[in-house]
């Protein structure tokens, strides 16, 4: 049955809400269009100097010295500081609240080099100077003296016997505890590596499985170093007072992060110091790192004034975390009938400067959309001289989707089968072993893939020589944590909702919906506001689209609070028991007395008389995220005389639990993919041989824009997450993961080449037809 | 017993089997049970500076993801995995 589709719609589940699931203005709209919204860099203090950042123009160098006599000597030039002025500290691993593993020897050698600069772009000193003008006169004036080593800027190459080394002494970590890598003690005589993590999954037998097959499919492809291209460049601005404490502003995934990171880095309590998140111009995993704050911290603590730092686009490029570049290798088989028996993946991530690529997060979902007996999964972060790796949207999976996903189509093809029949043959369900080893919680594969097979986009004509339709698609896990939401009631009925995590998608009125209908108020009676560290309980990054999850939960635990508590007030105004008293649509009213009747608004009026003023609170830190699943159909067209490809018609269909905010998630998946097809079609690091990023601008680096896109549309399918009041599941990465292998499989059936090197560039295209053709 | 899942790298460190019955109402009385039957797997799994379950990994219990780390209830049929944590990014 083909259904009567029109763009963006949703699936809906059965249960109906009264706020949830509509789609009110935005509550920070307003300020964003007009302009009032106020981001990092635009804050201004009085007094305030001016940072700038001294960057290594070596790929890989020794640091013999630093000679800042002649900046110090500048007029104008108030503070300067280097490597010895940050703390470093034990190389030891740390758990960010999120899960994800950091290493502050690391973290703090990435902010501020010590005796090596790393990659090109890597912080050697900064300024703090009147104006940005002298502080950046006065980095001309700092003398470095480097011994230039050879950069190893390729995994390949840093695998090799005898291969330069990054780290002289970066411990070879061979479990999956200690992925992130880690310093050789002192009296360890191990030589050192670039391979920071080497692990495995092993499910079943792969010999048994491939014995089974009886078509086998092998694909390796390659992957380019891509950046997250948020319009915001990352900005800190800190003051330190009196009494020895510490305020920063910043725009961040996570401003309790900034706090803490900055605490240790500078060498004070985590108390000392108040982070106040700014808006935030785009993050998409980037600005889960500080880079800025630490170093205008260090810097106004020496001049005594407010520092503020801000990079420009080319910094941003060069000394922020893209994600990695990879080379991945797949081999599947099945058999005649479609039944996938086995799946081996080797994974090689390049991590930058640091241990810490997503190759974890990578080997998690490989494969983890699928039902396969015998499996092994094999991941390596490897080290190299470029900007340390950050997350990156579904950090890890939308490479490894690439390799799997082509070769799924590419053994759909050999077997007859339709592509979406081949995956819903494999899919797996509730219940279902991971090759990773647990089991998979209910989740809404199936039925994305029937309903992408049900869109009219799947079956329509396909008009036009070179046009080619692809399909793929894309599992990531989602992520939760701990989070706080606090909500006051206004005597007039509103209430302030502060919450703890920063809004980079629309979670402002996805969370104030939740809070909202648990008591039965229009949305716009709620005002949130994003909590600095002071005010508001610890919350967890904004990251592994959990916000619309966890703290969404949050305000679903603070509006019960609130109902709870003005149940009392009204049972104490009509002087009966709490159970007497009914709350529905907003109304307090008594069970057996219709006559006493009091609606929000009016208790809300007498709540200070009655006990006091009405405070809720939710403090969570809800399990059960619930994993994500994305399917896209892509028709595109290729010029194969000039080798460029068109997207002539996208359409994602996605499972979002429950879509809160349907246009948030719309806007959600349509971001994704767009960013997937800059990843797919044109964005690339491009490094030149001495370890240089030569693209570093907007203007080279060929990001798309609306002009090179058709609308994108949407299905959003909602199969309940159980372990969520309104059965949320995160939305925001997954859409990001199908885009490279739908666009790949829709070029092979435009032209039959298949392509394995990204960017699909039409340099890339043009060499593949070449090759097919035999020119 | 609780049926625990030990990554392929620790199977090989330590030398267990794929899979250990281990007796415990939380995950750190399981850590403790895992020690007793197969010393070394405690050094990988637990973080005596912090008191907490080693940095960067996961724990799973029955499916999902553990918020709470060795005070996590563990039932007497529970399945247990560790598994190296990811961070996210949108």
């Amino acid at each position: 049955m083909t259904l009567d589709y029109k763009p963006n719609i949703v699936l809906a589940n059965d249960r109906e809400y009264k706020v949830v699931g509509t789609r009110p203005v935005r509550h920070d709209g307003a300020d964003k269009v007009t302009g009032l919204a106020r981001y990092s860099a635009d804050l201004n203090l009085p007094g305030m100097l001016y940072g700038k950042v001294l960057r290594s123009p070596h790929a890989h160098a020794r640091i013999n010295s630093i000679d800042t006599a002649r900046a110090a000597a500048l007029p104008g030039v108030r503070a300067i500081v280097t490597g010895a002025d940050i703390v470093e500290p034990t190389g030891r691993a740390s758990d960010l609240a999120e899960g994800a593993m950091i290493n502050f020897k690391f973290l703090s050698n990435n902010i501020m080099a010590q005796d090596k600069a790393l990659y090109k772009g890597h912080a050697i000193a900064a300024v703090a100077a009147v104006n940005a003008h002298v502080a950046e006169e006065a980095l001309a004036l700092i003398d470095v003296d480097y011994a230039v080593l050879p950069p190893v800027m390729h995994a390949s190459d840093a695998m090799a016997d005898g291969a330069t080394l990054v780290h002289e002494r970066l411990a070879a970590l061979n479990t999956p505890a200690t992925r992130a890598g880690g310093v050789l003690d002192d009296d360890d005589a191990a030589a050192g590596t670039n391979i920071a993590n080497h692990f495995e999954f092993n499910m079943g037998s792969l010999d048994d499985g491939f014995a089974a097959a009886e078509i086998i499919v092998e694909r390796s492809v390659q992957t380019s170093a891509v950046h997250q291209g948020y319009i915001e460049p990352h900005s800190g601005t800190a003051m330190w007072h009196d009494d020895g404490s510490l305020t920063i502003w910043s725009s961040s995934q996570g401003h309790f992060t900034v706090r803490d990171h900055t605490a240790r880095l500078v060498g004070v309590p985590v108390s000392s110091v108040k982070a106040i998140p700014m808006e935030i111009g785009g993050g998409f995993g980037a600005k889960l790192a500080v880079y800025m704050e630490p170093l205008a911290a260090l810097l106004a603590r020496k001049c005594h004034a407010p520092v503020k730092v801000s990079m420009n686009r080319t910094e941003v490029f060069e000394a922020t975390g893209p994600t990695s570049g990879t080379e991945i290798y797949c081999k599947i088989g099945a058999t005649s009938d479609g039944k996938i028996t086995a799946a081996d993946v080797q994974m090689i991530f390049e991590a930058g400067a640091f241990p810490g690529s997503p190759v974890p997060g990578a080997a998690n979902c490989v494969l983890a959309a699928y039902d396969i007996a015998n499996t092994h999964i094999e991941g390596y972060d490897i080290v190299v001289n470029r900007p340390k790796t950050a997350a990156y949207r579904a950090p890890g999976s939308p490479a490894a989707a690439y390799c799997v996903e082509v070769a799924l189509d590419e053994l759909a093809e050999k077997l007859g089968i339709d592509p979406i029949d081949l995956r819903l043959m494999n899919s797996a369900k509730e219940g279902t072993r991971r090759p990773t080893g647990p089991l998979t919680p209910k989740v809404g594969y199936v039925e994305t893939l029937e309903a992408s097979k049900a869109h009219p986009h799947y079956t329509a004509p396909k008009d036009g020589k070179y046009r080619g339709r692809g399909f793929a698609a894309g599992f990531w896990g989602n992520n939760t944590g701990p989070s706080a939401a606090v909500a006051v009631v206004a005597p007039d009925g509103k209430v302030s909702l502060t919450e703890g995590s920063p809004d980079i998608g629309g979670t402002r009125a996805s969370i104030a919906q939740q809070f909202a209908e648990v008591l039965g108020i229009p949305v716009e009676d709620v005002n949130p506001q994003i909590g600095d560290t002071d005010s508001i309980g610890f919350t967890s990054n904004t990251g592994g689209s959990s916000v619309t999850f966890k703290t969404g939960f949050a305000a679903y635990t603070a509006a019960q609070d609130v109902k709870q508590q003005m149940m009392s007030r009204a049972a104490r105004i009509w002087e009966v028991t709490e159970d007497d008293v009914v709350f529905e649509d907003g109304v307090f009213t008594h069970r057996a007395d219709d006559q006493l009747r009091l609606t929000f608004q009016q208790l809300a009026a007498r709540q200070v008389p009655t006990g006091g003023p009405i405070v809720g609170r939710g403090g969570v830190n809800p399990g059960g995220a619930g994993p994500a699943i994305a399917c896209h159909i892509v028709d595109v067209e290729v010029d194969v005389d000039t080798g460029k490809v068109e997207i002539i018609r996208y359409t994602a269909i996605q499972d979002a639990g429950k879509a809160i905010h349907p246009s948030y998630v719309e806007g959600q998946i349509q971001g994704g993919v767009v960013q997937g097809i800059g990843w797919a079609l044109n964005e690339e690091y491009y490094i030149n041989d001495q370890g240089h990023m030569v693209n570093s601008s907007f203007l080279d680096y060929r990001m798309p824009v609306s002009l090179d896109l058709p609308m994108i549309d949407t299905v959003i399918v909602e199969v309940d997450n159980p372990n969520h009041p309104y059965g949320v599941r995160g939305v925001g990465e997954v859409p990001i993961v199908p885009p490279m292998a739908a666009i790949a499989n829709a070029i092979y059936d435009a032209i039959g080449v298949r392509l394995t090197v990204l960017p699909m560039n039409p340099g890339n295209v043009l060499e593949a037809l070449w090759a097919k053709d035999g020119s | 017993m609780a049926d625990v899942w030990i990554p392929p790298q620790m199977q090989r460190i330590v030398g267990t089997p794929e899979r250990v019955q281990a007796d415990g109402a939380t995950v750190r009385q399981v850590i403790n049970a895992l020690e007793t039957l197969h010393p070394g797997l405690k050094d990988l799994l637990y973080d005596a500076e912090t008191d907490d379950v080693t940095p960067g990994l996961a724990v799973i219990v029955d499916g999902e993801v553990s918020q709470l780390g060795l005070i996590e209830r563990v039932g007497p049929d529970s399945e247990m995995h560790f598994l190296p944590a990811i961070g996210g990014g949108a």
